[in-house]
Order: C-alpha cells, then structure tokens, then sequence
C-alpha cells in the first residue's frame, strides 16, 4: 500500500545562540526516513534527546526541515496549510499543557469542526461533539462536554486531547509519547482506544515513545532512534527478538525483564551499563557512527564513516557497519 | 471567577470608590445645579476665602466660589483624562506588545524597537512640548497625549508575557488544528494576559489623573475648565498653602489620592485572582481553624 505520509531524509539544524552571541547548531534529526501507511502503527522508540518529538513536530510541519521532504499522499507538502491538518494531527505528550485551562471541552471539539467541516448548524455540532466523545469513552456525555480541563483527570484530558484531533477526521495521528504522562492503571485503556480507531478507521499512526514493551503491544513496525539517527527499524517481532543494532540491544536490555537475573546484561555487552556513558551532544555529535563511543563493538570504520543502510529480508535494516556484508546490499 | 473578585474587602472597597467617583463625574453637573444649586464658577462675594460653614459645605477660595462644586464639576475632567487616557494606553500596549510576543523573529524586532524608542522618551518633557506646540490644550488633547506616550512600558510587560504563553502546548495545540492566527491570539493567548491588562489599566487611570494634575498645576491646560488640577493650580498661585486656605486644596487632593488607592486596592484583588498565594485567609475560616485547633488541644 502507499504511504499516506513520508518523510523522506529529512534533518532538522536547530541554531542556538548563547549570550555572548557566538552560535551553534543542534543537529537534532538528521537523514530520518519513515512511511507511514493507512490501518498501520509505527512506533518510534528512543532515549530522551534522541529527536523522537522533533521529527513528529516536522512530519506535522511545525517545524520546516532543514533538508529533504515531507511527502503527503506521494505529494511534497509545502508549508502547514490548514488542508496539511485536516489530514494529519498531532497528539502532545502532556494532557495537563494542551488544553487551554479557560476553554470548556465542547469548546476545543466545536473549533475543529467548524474549522474543517465548517459546521455552523447548532444542533448539528452539537450532536457531532457528543458523537466524538462517545468514540472516545467519555461517557455519559453530558458529564464531560460542558467540563474545563482542570475538572478532569489526566486520561479524560487526553481523551479530550484525541476527540479534538479526531473531529478533524485526519488520515495520520502522530502521538508524541500520548500515555507516557498518564497514570500507569489508564495507559493500556489509551493503548486500546488507539488501536480500536487504527482498525475502525483505518488511520495512520505514528506512535512516539520510550517504552519498548507499549511499543510491541501496540505496533506493527518499529523504528528506533539513537541521537537524531535512525538506527534500525522493521516489523516489530523481528526488531525486538533480533535486534541488529547494538543501541537497540542496549535499549531492549534495559527494560526491565523479570526473567532476566541481574548480570545477564553485563555479560552480553562485556561492561556495566553504567560504562557505557552517556548519549552524545546533539551539537557535536560524534564523527563516523553516532553510538561508537559507546558501542563494544566499535571498530575504526565506525569511528570516521556513517554505516549505511543494511536491508534484511524479513524487511528489518539497520544502519551498522556490523551488518554492512550480510545484508542484501 | 468573578465571584472571587468580589469576595475581597480591598476589592469591593477599591470599586465601591472607583464607582462612586465615575457617578460624580457623569451626574456632578446635575448634582451642582439642582442639589446644591450652586455655580462652581459664581463668585459670592460675601465669602471670600471663607472657611467650611453651613452655607459654603467646604468654604470658598480666594474668588469666593464654591470649593465642593468646583471639587464635584471637576471629578468629570480628571475621570475624562484618566480614564481615556488608560484606554488609549492599554489598547496600544495590547495591539503592540501581544503580537510581538507572539509572532516573534522580524514582526517582534520591528515592535520591539518602537517600545524601546517610547521607552526612553522622557515622556513629560515631551508632553510639555507637544503640549506647547499645540494651541489650547482641552482635556482631550491631555488624555490624547499622556495616553500616546505612555503605552510603552505596558507593551514590553504585554510582550513577555505572549512570548511565554504563545509557546506553551496549547496555543500549539490549536495551531496544529488549523486555528488562524487571529483567533489564537485573542482566544487562546489574550484571555491568559486578562489580569496585566486589569493592572495596566488600573494604572493607566491613576496616571492619567496624576498626569492631568500635574500637566493643570505647570499651567498646561484650559483654563476655563474646571479639573481638580486647575483648582490645585489655582491655590498654589494664590498661595494656599501659606495662608492657611486648607480646604482649597486638600479636597482635590484628597479626590485624587483617594482614586488612586482605590485603583491600587483593586489592582490587589486581581493579583491574588492570578496568584491565589496572595489571598488572605477570610475571617470565616480562621475561625474555624481556630475553633478546630482549641478542640484538637482539647481532645
């Protein structure tokens, strides 16, 4: 199937200037490419820093890219025209911050229909915003529609936060960390009701996270990100019970596995996770392969050149210079 | 939330004055000619510079007229500058400060740099002479002015403000559903800066008040009208203060000064709506904390 949104090698420079006016640039994405397509989810897991928010906020064109395309439905997007919206919508991380505190529920819901539908029959929104929080389990309705964020709890908000983008009737939702702020007890009623609208509606979704067990419960395609790279990606069994990457053994070692003893980890990497250090600074990053200061197999080719892309033929690549020869060119 | 404003004693006291200082000026004409029945510019040469009796409720000036009517006719010229002036001010700062704030990057620097020229305008001088240069300066002309040249400060507040409100995730939030700029700005970041506003008008009214008596008292004004600073002016040049002539000046003064607190109590109640950390406890729940605490000492 065609890819509804693309982006296709695209970096994003942020420059940063200190007080005394010397600058600097953050590379904080560079060379991402990502598919999305209709009824699929593809997970983008990372540590913190590693550029998951910032390329959701370029694929939802709040930020312009630096180089390469966003491609909308096979099309270059230019610019983030409201018609670039009606098609693809982006769900914060934060439920307590993306609400306004002043606006009623209905309020938020009844903007986005009247700006995309141009619904200014009363009765008509009206019906249209109890549907929408209907879909959403925010029942009994006239609970809720009449309610300020501060009257909810953090789920309901988020509900709110997903009938919003959902009124817009999009053909993407791009999560970024959407459970990550929410109670432990609600996160798998939010994983469900996004799923439930992937099947029922057949939408694209890129969900952003930390979380490699969310990631697998939810996804089909995974993609992982290591200091604004991409460094391996591919449906979602293969990549976590047969990770490539170094990074993304490290990452799935580090969730917690109770069936896993204490050292196993220790053993598989030849050094306590703590030797390991830290992720690089985006502004300076690391020559060559971004993880080599911290990879136990670094070898010299990773210190001074950029691996390129591995295919496997079960649709998983990498970018490692590990897998240069085994993969199919 | 306007429930709250008013629970405050310093609130409801602040407006109470506010109020009654807005119903002198619109109704101090009518209250002059058929409650009092006295001319603030007739001259009753029997009482010059009379002090407070019953005919005269609080005495005469030097040209034997009447210092309450004067002090009632001139509530509507000091209400008229202060409060056009606030409106004149609030308004550009808002119309200035917000979209610089939000917009950032050229429209800000542009914006910015029109503050910053007002900023260190010495603005009294610079009234002295617009006034001067301009030939008879009415109330308007005064409020015009001291409304023009005082915005700054209040934009750059304004600005600071946008600026950390425009970029937090709901202003986002609506932009990502395809909001128009107008919309995001006086919808969802303009409610957020409700109670600078509040202060800045606040303000703006008590610097209105203050500039026209200032302006009144340096000779700059009409001088056929009636204005609490014209009558302060008046005492001055016929030297008041060192003929012992209190009751001339103190009621302006008084007026003025009383307006001011007001204002500024107001101003308090705001506050604490934004910043709930301000509030005094109300007397009802210290008592009951108290009573709580001498029946757990008991127990």
């Amino acid at each position: 199937m065609a890819p509804v949104l693309e982006a296709r090698d695209v970096s994003k420079h942020f420059t940063v200037r200190s007080a005394v006016g010397s600058t600097s640039v953050v590379r904080a994405v560079e060379d991402a490419t990502v598919a999305l397509e209709p009824g699929e989810i593809v997970a983008l897991v990372g540590e913190s820093g590693s550029g998951k928010t910032t390329l959701a906020r370029l694929l939802a064109r709040f930020y312009e890219p630096t180089t390469g395309e966003i491609r909308l439905d096979g099309a270059p997007a230019n610019g983030a025209t409201r018609a670039y919206h009606r098609d693809v919508q982006l769900i914060f991380q934060d439920p307590f911050g993306s609400l306004n505190p002043l606006h009623r529920v209905r309020y938020n819901l009844e903007r986005a229909l009247r700006l995309h539908h141009g619904v200014r029959d009363k009765a008509e929104r009206n019906r249209r915003v109890e549907e929408l929080l209907e879909r959403v389990s925010l029942t009994p309705v006239e609970q809720f529609i009449d309610k300020f964020p501060h009257e909810l709890s953090g789920g309901q908000r988020q509900r709110v936060v997903i009938a919003r983008a959902l009124a817009v009737e999009p053909k993407v939702l791009l999560g970024d960390e959407p459970i990550s702020m929410l109670d432990v007890s609600i996160r798998l009623e939010m994983l469900n009701l996004l799923n439930r609208l992937r099947t029922e509606d057949g939408l694209a979704l890129l969900y952003i996270t930390h979380d490699i067990a969310s990631a697998r419960y939810l996804c089909d395609r995974i993609v992982v990100m290591y200091a604004g790279r991409m460094v391996e990606g591919g449906p979602k069994e293969d990549v976590i019970a047969n990770p490539r990457h170094p990074y993304t053994r490290l990452l799935i070692e580090s969730s917690p596995d109770p069936a896993r003893a204490v050292d196993d980890r220790a053993e598989l990497f030849g050094a306590e996770a703590g030797e390991l250090g830290e992720p690089p600074s985006l502004i300076d990053p690391p020559a060559g392969c971004r993880f080599h200061p911290r990879c136990p197999f670094a070898m010299d080719v990773c210190r001074t050149e950029a691996p390129p892309r591995t295919e496997f033929p079960n649709g998983q690549w990498t970018h490692c210079w590990l897998h240069e020869d085994e993969g199919e060119g | 939330m306007r429930a709250d404003l008013l629970r405050g004693w310093k609130v409801r006291f602040g407006l109470a004055v506010l109020a009654f200082f807005v119903l002198l000026a619109i109704f101090g004409p009518w209250i002059n000619e058929y409650v009092l029945g006295i001319d603030p510019r007739a001259n009753d040469l029997e009482a010059i510079s009379a002090p407070p009796s019953a005919d005269h409720l609080l005495g005469t000036t030097q040209f034997g007229q009447d210092v309450l009517a004067q002090t009632i006719a001139g509530a509507r010229g000091s209400m008229f500058v202060g409060f056009l002036a606030a409106t004149i001010g609030t308004l550009i700062a808002v119309l200035v400060g917000v979209p610089a704030g939000y917009f950032r990057g050229g429209v800000d620097n542009g914006l910015n740099f029109l503050t910053n020229l007002f900023l260190v305008m010495p603005v009294l001088p610079l009234i002295l002479i617009v006034a001067g240069y301009m030939q008879g300066t009415g109330l308007w002309m005064i409020a015009l002015i001291v409304g023009l040249f005082g915005w700054s400060g209040g934009a750059r507040t304004l600005r600071a403000q946008a600026l950390s409100v425009s970029s937090r995730d709901f202003v986002l939030a609506m932009r990502m559903l395809g909001e128009p700029h107008r919309r995001l700005i006086f919808f969802e970041v303009l409610p957020h800066l409700t109670g600078w506003i509040a202060a800045m008008f606040l303000h703006g009214i008590i610097g209105g008040v203050m500039a026209e008596a200032g302006l009144a008292f340096l000779g700059i004004s009409d001088s056929g009208a009636i204005s609490w600073g014209t009558m302060i002016q008046a005492a001055q040049q016929q030297s008041a203060v060192l003929r012992g002539f209190w009751w001339w000046f103190v009621p302006p003064g008084l007026c003025i000064a009383l307006i001011g607190t007001a204002a500024t109590l107001v101003n308090f109640g705001v506050d604490e709506l934004s910043n709930p950390k301000l509030r005094q406890a109300r007397r009802s729940v210290v008592k009951r904390t108290k009573t709580l605490r001498a029946a757990g000492s008991e127990a």
